[in-house]
């Protein structure tokens, strides 16, 4: 536990995507690492995302994408965002191939989390997301 | 990216409906020391209008549900509902999950809607709850409803401290007996027996019934003869919100009819007092004990040197000399919270 402010972040799933099993595991990662973690759940927009992360005044939000949406629904999240001018890193996690990457980084999105990250390493990449926001 | 804007900026701002300055001011709030202090006084003479609403009961008794309905139908009714959600944190980690909003999701209407953990810090909620009421009420949010899950005495309290508190039961949760042990119930204006559809509903208000002819037998009834009712209502099916919240509006018709709000209003404001006071004096014992003499004593407690009672005494005659100005509360709050997470 550390004196830093507590990290808020909102995790849901955008569009029809219905695999929700790693975003609860998720959940539960950063709960452990000390995190307030508000959980959307399914079937959310982009829309219903930035109000959500403008009423709780987040500090991140976390996408989990598993149904190929994400060169679609990520860079629209990272526009939603942007245009309702919240300093607040999007991070996706879920099934990327290793050639979607780079374009997603290149189109906003802080961090993006494969398969095989381990706990600490999904806890540590939301709280320099949320450093490098807040420096 | 976006600037930072000062108290008074973020305040205006809330005031005239920018949703992100109010979400930032009740992040603010919810972190105490003296922003929480700054907007607490900036609040104060624009609030005391909405009518306030409590909802708790069991984990899983449909709260959220419920409160998803209630909030549906008070923006179609034109209303400009608000709703705090707590959720407990955890108590080794700090961490939460805040899971109440996936249930009342209306995120694109006239609601706000805040979830807040109750983070580990003791009295913390006694002090973020109110004042995020008010800090709602400020920004013309009206009814403000806080949802808690009724299982700690702080949760009850908060909930006992609205106007009209509600609290939700379902079937299967236990017989007579239980509706019968004291605390949560004898908190309640409005009973909802949620979960109506499934077995074993008529029970649970036949138990509430004869608990309440109870209250009335042994003269624990209110001084008004007001009885709370038992709605009977189905939150997943939409079936009694609407009753649910007749309920409601006639309790808050009986407060206005009897002067009652203002007394309940009063009681609020003195338990916040007595809350921040508190909060105060333990700033204060920290500093007490961390002070040069003060250490003194507290080694010889912990050497078993004098007994505990001489130490407390003797930190006592000190804390009383400190000059209480100068407690740096956020630092106490930081350090309570950090003790009770290690």
């Amino acid at each position: 536990m550390s004196d830093e402010p507590q990290i808020r972040i909102l995790l849901a799933k955008l569009g029809l995507d219905g695999h929700d099993r790693g975003l609860k595991v998720v959940a539960r990662i950063l709960r452990d690492a000390g995190m307030e973690v508000i959980y959307l759940g399914l079937r959310q927009t982009t829309d219903s995302i930035v109000a959500a992360a403008e009423q709780e005044d987040a500090d991140a939000i976390g996408l989990s994408m598993h149904n190929a949406g994400h060169m679609t629904l990520a860079p629209a999240m990272v526009k939603a965002v942007n245009d309702a001018e919240l300093d607040c890193p999007v991070i996706v996690g879920g099934i990327v191939p290793d050639q979607d990457v780079q374009p997603l980084l290149d189109a906003g999105v802080a961090v993006v989390l494969g398969p095989g990250a381990s706990a600490e390493e999904v806890a540590q990449s939301v709280r320099d997301a949320v450093a490098a926001v807040n420096s | 990216m976006a600037t930072k804007r000062s108290v008074p900026e973020l305040y205006a701002a809330a005031r005239s409906g920018e949703r992100r300055a109010l979400g930032r001011l009740l992040t603010a709030v919810e972190r105490g020391g003296a922003a929480a202090d700054e907007i607490s006084e900036l609040a104060h003479p624009d609030s005391g209008k909405a009518h306030i609403v409590g909802i708790t009961g069991s984990p899983g008794a449909g709260k959220s549900t419920l409160v998803g309905q209630l909030v549906s139908d008070l923006v179609a009714a034109g209303k400009k509902p608000a709703v705090l959600a707590v959720d407990p944190s955890s108590p080794l980690t700090g961490g939460a999950i805040l899971g109440d909003r996936i249930r009342i999701e209306d995120g694109e209407s006239e609601a706000f809607i805040r979830s807040m953990a109750t983070r580990g810090h003791s009295g913390g909620l006694a002090l973020a709850v109110p004042l995020a009421v008010r800090v709602f009420d400020a920004a013309g949010y009206d009814p403000v409803i806080i949802e808690t899950v009724g299982v700690g005495q702080v949760e009850v309290d908060v909930v006992g401290a609205a106007d009209t508190a509600v609290v939700v039961m379902t079937p299967g949760m236990g017989d007579a007996v239980q509706a019968n042990k004291a605390g949560l119930l004898e908190v309640a204006d409005v009973f909802v027996v949620n979960k109506a559809d499934r077995p074993g509903a008529n029970d649970v208000r036949r138990d509430l019934d004869l608990m309440l002819d109870l209250s009335h037998m042994t003269g624990q009834e209110s001084e008004t003869g007001y009885r709370p009712p038992i709605v009977m209502a189905s939150a997943l099916h939409g079936d009694g919100s609407a009753d649910v919240w007749a309920a409601v509006e006639a309790h808050l018709a009986h407060l206005d009819d009897t002067g009652l709000r203002d007394s309940r209003r009063k009681h609020r404001m003195r338990t916040e007092v007595k809350a921040r006071l508190e909060q105060a004096m333990s700033a204060a014992a920290d500093q007490a004990m961390d002070s040069t003499v003060g250490a003194a004593w507290l080694d010889q407690a912990e050497r078993a040197e004098i007994a505990p009672t001489r130490a407390t005494n003797e930190l006592l005659a000190l804390l009383l000399k400190t000059d209480l100005s100068n407690i740096d509360m956020q630092s106490t709050i930081d350090r309570q919270r950090n003790e009770e997470l290690s």
